[in-house]
């Protein structure tokens, strides 16, 4: 005979609710066998009350103090029997001193908290509709379940050398009018859109911010339209547990978890793995002004970096930083991302702004952050992706020296700027770019970091597009209502000879040959490849080069551009797929520039518009590299021989080509200065006419292929 | 409209019929059918859900429950849902778990 539990029974009645001493650990509300478990840290707080509400009532049903016998050191838990999980939310009230000069805490207990754990928060459940400002609870703690049918479901691990990166907007990505899909706007919109992912040939998309923020934060009228602009892109996170449910058609049924699971399954088992941007240097909160949401109120000092005055540090240019290297907020921050990868299935993670992680309490950067190497080696994590964006708004800029213990990639700003200054035809750029196209390993190679350390990407989220970096000298911000003194200025952009649009042929044509150049450049570069959403299509956002703000055709991508910018897509479409089928592109170690299987040839040989010798000088803008295919992946693959040829010169070359071994012959696979065809499926390359050289036109690229 | 769940057992299938609102109060009585249901190891699950008005992310909770509670052997029939329905089971992924179709024919069931 099995005995019922008896350690599930409650121990005392409180204001007509069954009560039980609860377990500290893990904080958050966890359901229980009857009941769920309420834990939360705070070290200053006297005392904390359980305030808990019918969903979307505007009063409490009940609050429920926590006995002093249920406080263990500075954490409070407790068990609340027969609640009806669907229908509650909860929150606390902290309360403790209000001490500006000693401690700097700002508790007060007229305000009710959200649960820094929280794995499910109402309050903006559908995406722009305007709350209720006297609402006195905004960002509702909710419960979760845990039953999601994952069947046989499972992070993808795909090698990181193998991976192709698309960065997008959930919202952006579909919420246009043309794109055809029944739920523009959300996780639901996505899973339509594979197909389309599958046929660019992308392996791995990258969420802009999921985590659930306040669309409304800032919020305020443009003033030249008065259109309202938003806290659109989300870099100001209310909630690190819970995902975004205005992303969700059904976020109105409060069911996001599942919708994005469902989008997450749908990804894996289509081979497509996901990424997330995640924003762990600031929060909602603000500066001393901002809202009391939950971890000011819980425990300021703990969860912020304060200055002696009591002020936040503002490392992160929005407002306050969060204090990653106390160990509380560290853990946090590991729970959090633990949490993600075994219960969204989430295979890697991008950080915003990573470099704050490495700070410490003061604000100083560490040689060894705690928090950088207890991610580097969680066995939870183990197989994720670990990206750092490995600078901040505080002057850290770290790209080539990220603190990585084996583990961390990096966004490579460098290979950003070097690819945009050569591309538009900047002197003195040759030996930059070698270094950018074999990987980077002047910035990795020396510390042991492998070629996919180098997220290599030309554009971004943040920045042009690469249509208005060939399209626009200057930024063009007006929209965003700060008299164009947001976004960057160091853009490394070139119109091409009139700025903005244009009827001119000659400027349109060179303008699409520069994209053409700038992704055939970045597919045959070794590292991780990542594309901007709308890239392949020639998405515009009007020379807006920090559209942070716009919920509105600035950022939507415009599915009528599949048609229109075809030919783009096309050639978009090929690189990827010519990357994806020649593991001598995609190699997990750097090139050691000498033949070490035999071949012949050494593992990457430089040649210019005369085989075999380069032309390194400052005044040179042409560059041409052979792969030597059985070297790909450290000789344990054979691949066919790959030669690059890139003029950036506004006249065109002759390059002579080197000799392939006998039997061989190169064929082309692309030719950004030919037309009308430019680009072949791989497999299908026709044989180059002339084996001993090629003219190559002015600013274009030859990638020929040796079979 | 008040909940009501039926449940009709014949040698292989259970057959629930769903009429009216099903949400947080009421997904209990759909709970304690789906068990009753699972009790006679049945091959398949019919639920008929043309009189069922509102689902509630509550009673879709009680299907991935009836989804691990049968086994991955047993198909699960979601009968004449009305396009609300479906249209959360779409958005949600629900509808991959289950079998979702305009008409039934018992007599065609019990011989697969």
């Amino acid at each position: 005979m099995v005995l019922e539990r008896i350690d599930i029974h409650p121990t005392r009645n409180e204001r007509g609710f069954k009560l039980r001493r609860g377990r500290p650990l893990p904080f958050g509300a966890t359901l229980v066998p009857g009941g769920v478990n309420f834990s939360i840290f705070s070290r200053y707080a006297k005392s904390c009350t359980l305030v808990l509400f019918k969903k979307h009532s505007p009063e409490p049903m009940v609050e429920i103090p926590f006995p002093d016998e249920f406080q263990v050191g500075n954490v409070f838990s407790m068990i609340v029997f027969d609640l009806d999980y669907e229908n509650i939310e909860y929150g606390y009230r902290m309360d403790g001193p209000v001490n500006h000069d000693k401690g700097h805490h700002r508790f007060d207990s007229s305000k009710i908290l959200m649960d820094p754990y929280a794995k499910v928060i109402g309050g903006r459940d559908i995406w722009r509709e305007t709350p209720d400002w006297n609402n006195i609870y905004q960002h509702r703690s909710r419960l979760v379940f845990d039953d999601f049918d994952w069947e046989n479901d499972r992070p993808l691990e795909i090698p990181s050398e193998d991976q192709v990166i698309y960065e997008m907007h959930v919202r952006s990505f579909t919420r246009h009018p043309s794109s055809s899909v029944k739920h523009p706007g959300t996780y639901a919109a996505i899973r339509e859109k594979i197909p389309y992912l599958k046929e660019l040939g992308v392996n791995c998309i990258e969420l802009l911010p999921i985590y659930e923020f306040d669309e409304f934060e800032n919020s305020r009228p443009n003033p030249q339209t008065g259109e309202m602009l938003l806290n659109y892109w989300g870099y100001s996170t209310v909630g690190f547990f819970a995902p975004k449910a205005g992303y969700a058609a059904t976020g109105k049924f409060g069911m996001q978890v599942d919708e994005l699971k469902t989008l997450i399954k749908e990804l894996h088992r289509n081979g497509i793995a996901v990424i997330l941007d995640v924003v762990f240097n600031h929060t909602a909160e603000g500066n001393e002004k901002g809202p009391t949401i939950s971890f000011r109120g819980i425990d300021n000092q703990t969860y912020y970096m304060l200055t002696p005055e009591g002020y936040y540090f503002n490392f992160s240019g929005t407002g306050n930083t969060l204090n990653c290297n106390n160990p509380i907020v560290r853990n946090m921050v590991l729970d959090c991302l633990r949490y993600w990868a075994s219960e969204y299935h989430i295979d890697g993670f991008r950080f915003d702004l990573a470099s704050i992680l490495g700070r410490d309490p003061w604000g100083a950067p560490m040689a060894n952050p705690p928090l950088l190497e207890s991610l580097a080696f969680d066995p939870i994590l183990a197989k994720c992706n670990l990206i750092a964006e490995a600078w901040d708004a505080g002057g850290l800029y770290q790209v080539g020296s990220f603190p990585a213990f084996g583990r961390w990639a990096e966004w490579n700003g460098k290979y950003r700027d070097g690819i945009r200054k050569f591309l538009k035809g900047e002197p003195g750029r040759v030996g930059d770019m070698a270094q950018r196209l074999q990987g980077s390993p002047d910035l990795y190679a020396w510390a042991g970091r492998a070629p996919a350390t180098s997220i290599n990407f030309i554009t971004c989220h943040d920045g042009f597009t690469l249509t208005d970096l060939v399209s626009f000298n200057d930024k063009h911000n007006e929209a965003n209502g700060e008299n164009n003194n947001d976004g960057g200025n160091d853009n490394d952009s070139w119109n091409c000879g009139a700025e903005g649009w244009t009827d001119d042929p000659g400027i349109n044509a060179l303008r699409k040959r520069q994209i053409k150049n700038a992704v055939a450049m970045l597919m045959v570069s070794q590292g991780v490849p990542m594309v901007l959403m709308g890239d392949e299509v020639g998405r515009s956002q009007q020379g807006n080069n920090n559209t942070y703000c716009h919920d509105n055709e600035l950022n939507w991508l415009d599915w009528t551009l599949l048609q229109s910018n075809n030919d783009l897509f096309q050639f978009f479409k090929h690189c990827i797929a010519f990357r994806n089928a020649h593991p001598v592109l995609r190699n997990q170690n750097h090139f050691r520039n000498v033949d070490y299987v035999g071949s012949g040839y050494a593992d990457i040989t430089w040649h210019g518009t005369q085989a075999w010798n380069a032309d390194w000088s400052d005044s040179s803008r042409t560059l041409a590299f052979m792969l030597c295919g059985k070297h790909a992946k450290s000789g344990t693959v054979v691949d066919n021989y790959i030669y690059v040829a890139i003029n950036m010169h506004w006249d065109a070359h002759w390059f002579e080509i080197p000799g392939l071994p006998p039997g061989m012959q190169w064929h082309v696979f692309a030719n950004t200065g030919a037309t009308p065809a430019d680009i072949w499926a791989p497999g299908t390359e026709p044989q180059l006419e002339n084996q001993s050289g090629l003219l190559v036109g002015d600013r274009s690229v030859v990638i020929l292929v040796g079979k | 409209m008040a909940f009501n769940a039926t449940l009709e057992t014949t040698k292989d299938t259970a057959k629930i019929t769903l009429s009216g609102e099903l949400d947080a109060s009421s997904a209990p009585i759909f709970k304690t059918e789906v068990e009753k249901a699972a009790a006679n190891h049945p091959k398949h699950l019919v639920l008929m859900m043309q009189d069922l008005e509102y689902m509630a992310s509550a009673g879709l909770r009680v299907l991935i429950f009836a989804k691990q509670k049968m086994g991955a052997d047993v198909d699960i029939y979601v009968v004449r849902a009305q396009e609300t329905i479906l249209d959360t089971l779409q958005k949600t992924g629900f509808d991959q778990g289950v079998i979702v179709v305009d008409e039934y024919d018992e007599a065609q069931l019990e011989k697969v």
